[in-house]
């Protein structure tokens, strides 16, 4: 079947199972856009290249599917780069497609023309420019296969505009030949057998699990592995929807904002399993006392996360769904050992139990002034159980991890690695179009809220009902509480003075928003956001210098926590 | 402590830039890098020096494995392996000197390449100290400029090295 490159291109997307992408036209896109005019693949047309990545991302962070963008050349291009990063951070699934200027022009700066292979080398996965028609197929099959496997990521495609033009015979390949691209699955028996010695002569273990628990979908085999050895689970950002955090032996988020009993409990184990998780600094603090008791097991996928910055005693290389599943396997079949070792136990979760009532995840109500945690609290109380949660990046990103408890997997979407304020809007986004029956809110900062809120025309264009909550404090309130702490109070540039009125930035693009400035408005505001249907903006007036606690200052240790203002 | 590395990558658009960008952007160093195909075109030999801690060079071989256009890595730190460089030479040279010139030539076994009134170029293969001699002995007379193809290596006995 001859086909055009632009043909080839959405015939392979379906072959991929696609039905859905983000993205924004131009002119060295404008043949794919032809012919996407009367296809079945359904297209959102987002107001921001940017955003278009983030929605993808959001996609495919609640699906596990891989998301989906196309951008145009130059400015398009290169502004799919911190959506691109977010991913890559992350290790999110997605490929990303951008046009190309004509093969005869690439290098001569052309019109809209970007080096856009060279500008990602360092945040995908893998990145392909097309240069002949007859490699495009196969191009696709290898980026959704590098995209999906092993440690997942962005793969990006750059297609010039007349490889899109040019013809050829289609016929999608059923196979991938990557001579330098094997991930290992298989966990190594010997090393897992060792791990379960390792737990089983333990007296003081600790889970700390990752984003990776949610990407290979081993959260039955690590709740399997937490009830039957009863271990304590420290959760990273990333990971707090991979484990109930209602559950009895949750510790909750550990780290720079973590729980005083998670940090504590970290600092004084004797075995620190590491499982799907990179000991990022956030979590770590300062490095060479993190877990400075412990050994450590560390299980990945990708074998460059291991003793990259920590020494690790052993290392196993596999997809967590298969190490997970045989360590189980292991240990069930110790009955005796482990009835011994749950015994033991007993001390060491006492010895938390205290830490977790000597300071519980908390802060002072008021009867006067919104309290953000409040408004997070209420959220939860009155949300559906598999509400899916999105947030920017700043203060109110850390209200929400500490305080919405999530119970259920890929429920919780937050930019983790990067750090990109702007990402909870669009991600919200994307996880509707995903799920549009799911309650889906996107908890966000007046600052974050303004960095793409421009997707609000989105929301409404598709009548994508996603609830956004703005904590609004007319602060960048992460930067202020540093400044505050560490600077003296010299609030430089992060007093945002302008007050502005979001419920009617909210009508002007044809959506619904409430402001709620009185303790009391909260519950009615939620509940009448709830109860509207398409997109809803809430403005809640928040204590302005409100402080997320505990922290760890930048350089301590994680048991050197502030723990109040 | 400083590594020899051999990569096979494919020989493709853009692989020698993601492991120079791979290099630079994890902060490790490059000493020298040389970069060829191997018997079949589809495959190119980089050989790679580089310096590091026992810790940086476990992050560099994997770090390098992980990169899809990479298909085999070997560290010959600790292997039994031959390097060879090969460096040119333009030397200035007077009466006086040009007689003692070719004596090192001779002495290091090298070649002299091109001849002009005043200068000699020379050629020379060896192993990195072998040519940093000959540059010593030369260096009085006036280096005019000197190409280093930094080295490539091979390890010794039977068995290669393919993919």
């Amino acid at each position: 079947m001859n086909l055009t490159g632009s043909q080839i291109l959405l015939e392979s997307l379906k072959c991929e199972g696609v039905d859905t992408i983000f993205g924004y036209p131009g002119g060295a896109v404008i043949n794919i856009y032809d012919d996407l005019y009367d296809s079945s693949i359904h297209h959102i047309l987002t107001r921001h290249e940017q955003a278009a990545v983030h929605a993808a991302d959001g996609y495919a962070r609640c699906t596990g599917r891989v998301g989906v963008v196309i951008a145009t050349s130059g400015p398009g291009a290169t502004n799919t780069v911190t959506g691109i990063a977010t991913a890559y951070m992350d290790s999110i699934p997605m490929v990303i497609v951008t046009g190309q200027v004509p093969t005869p022009l690439i290098g001569n700066d052309a019109f809209q023309e970007a080096d856009i292979c060279g500008i990602t080398r360092p945040c995908t996965k893998h990145n392909f420019l097309v240069k002949n028609i007859r490699d495009l197929a196969r191009t696709v099959k290898e980026a959704f296969y590098i995209a999906r496997t092993g440690r997942p990521g962005p793969v990006l495609i750059d297609l010039p505009k007349d490889i899109q033009v040019a013809t050829h015979d289609f016929t999608y390949p059923d196979t991938v030949e990557l001579r330098g691209y094997k991930p290992t699955y298989s966990g190594n028996l010997r090393q897992i057998e060792k791990a379960a010695e390792m737990i089983l002569a333990a007296r003081r273990p600790v889970l700390y699990v990752g984003g990776g628990i949610n990407l290979s979908g081993a959260n039955a085999e690590l709740l399997a592995l937490a009830e039957l050895t009863r271990i304590p689970v420290a959760t990273t950002l990333m990971a707090m929807s991979a484990f109930p955090q209602r559950h009895p032996l949750a510790l909750g988020m550990l780290g720079m904002h973590g729980t005083f009993c998670a940090n504590m409990a970290v600092t004084e184990c004797d075995l620190l399993i590491a499982i799907g998780s990179r000991f990022d600094d956030r979590v770590t603090g300062r490095i060479d006392s993190f877990a400075e008791k412990a050994k450590i097991i560390h299980v990945d996928v990708d074998p460059t996360s291991i003793k990259k910055n920590v020494a690790v005693d052993l290392p196993i290389v596999g997809d967590l769904l298969d190490v997970l599943s045989k360590l189980n396997d292991s240990l069930d079949q110790k009955t005796e050992h482990l009835g011994v070792f749950r015994e033991q136990l007993r001390a060491w979760q006492a010895h938390i139990a205290t830490w977790q009532e000597r300071h519980p995840m908390a802060y002072q109500p008021s009867d006067t002034v919104i309290k953000p945690q409040y408004v997070i609290q209420t959220l939860r109380e009155l949300s559906q159980d598999d509400a899916i949660i999105t947030t920017e990046v700043g203060q109110h990103q850390m209200w929400t991890a500490q305080f919405f408890s999530f119970t259920q997997p890929r429920t919780f979407l937050t930019s983790g690695g990067l750090g990109t304020m702007g990402f909870g809007l669009p991600a919200a986004l994307g996880a509707q179009v995903a799920f549009p029956e799911r309650q889906v809110i996107d908890i966000s900062g007046d600052g974050s809220f303004q960095m793409n809120s421009q997707e609000l025309a989105t929301l409404v264009q598709y009548q994508l009902p996603v609830k956004i909550v703005i904590l609004n404090n007319n602060y960048l309130g992460m930067v202020r509480q540093w400044q505050q702490m560490f600077f003296n109070k010299r609030y430089s540039q992060t007093v945002m003075e302008l007050p502005i009125d979001f419920v009617k930035l909210a009508e002007a693009y044809g959506a619904v928003g409430f402001n709620a400035t009185q303790v009391d408005e909260v519950e009615t505001v939620i509940r009448k956001a709830f109860a509207t249907p398409g997109p809803v903006l809430m403005n809640f007036k928040i204590s302005r210098e409100e402080n997320v606690l505990p922290m760890v200052p930048a350089g301590k240790a994680i048991h050197e926590m502030v723990l109040a203002s | 402590m400083r590594h020899t590395i051999s990569v096979l990558v494919e020989n493709e658009f853009g692989v020698l830039s993601r492991v120079s960008g791979l290099f630079s952007g994890r902060g490790f160093n490059i000493e020298s890098l040389s970069v060829a195909p191997t018997l079949e075109p589809n495959t190119s030999r980089m050989t790679i020096v580089t310096t590091g801690d026992d810790r940086v060079l476990e992050q560099i071989t994997k770090q390098l494995n992980k990169l899809i256009s990479t298909i085999k890595v070997v560290d010959f730190t600790s292997k039994d392996f031959i390097a060879r460089e090969l460096a040119l030479i333009k030397v200035a040279t007077e009466a006086d000197t040009r007689a003692e010139a070719l004596r090192i030539v001779d002495i290091f076994r090298a070649k002299v390449i091109d001849v002009t009134p005043k200068t000699y170029t020379i050629e020379i293969t060896g192993a990195p100290a072998k040519i940093n001699g000959i540059l010593e002995l030369l260096r009085p007379m006036g280096i005019k400029e000197v190409v280093r193809s930094g080295p490539v290596v091979i390890g010794r006995g039977a068995k290669g090295v393919s993919g």
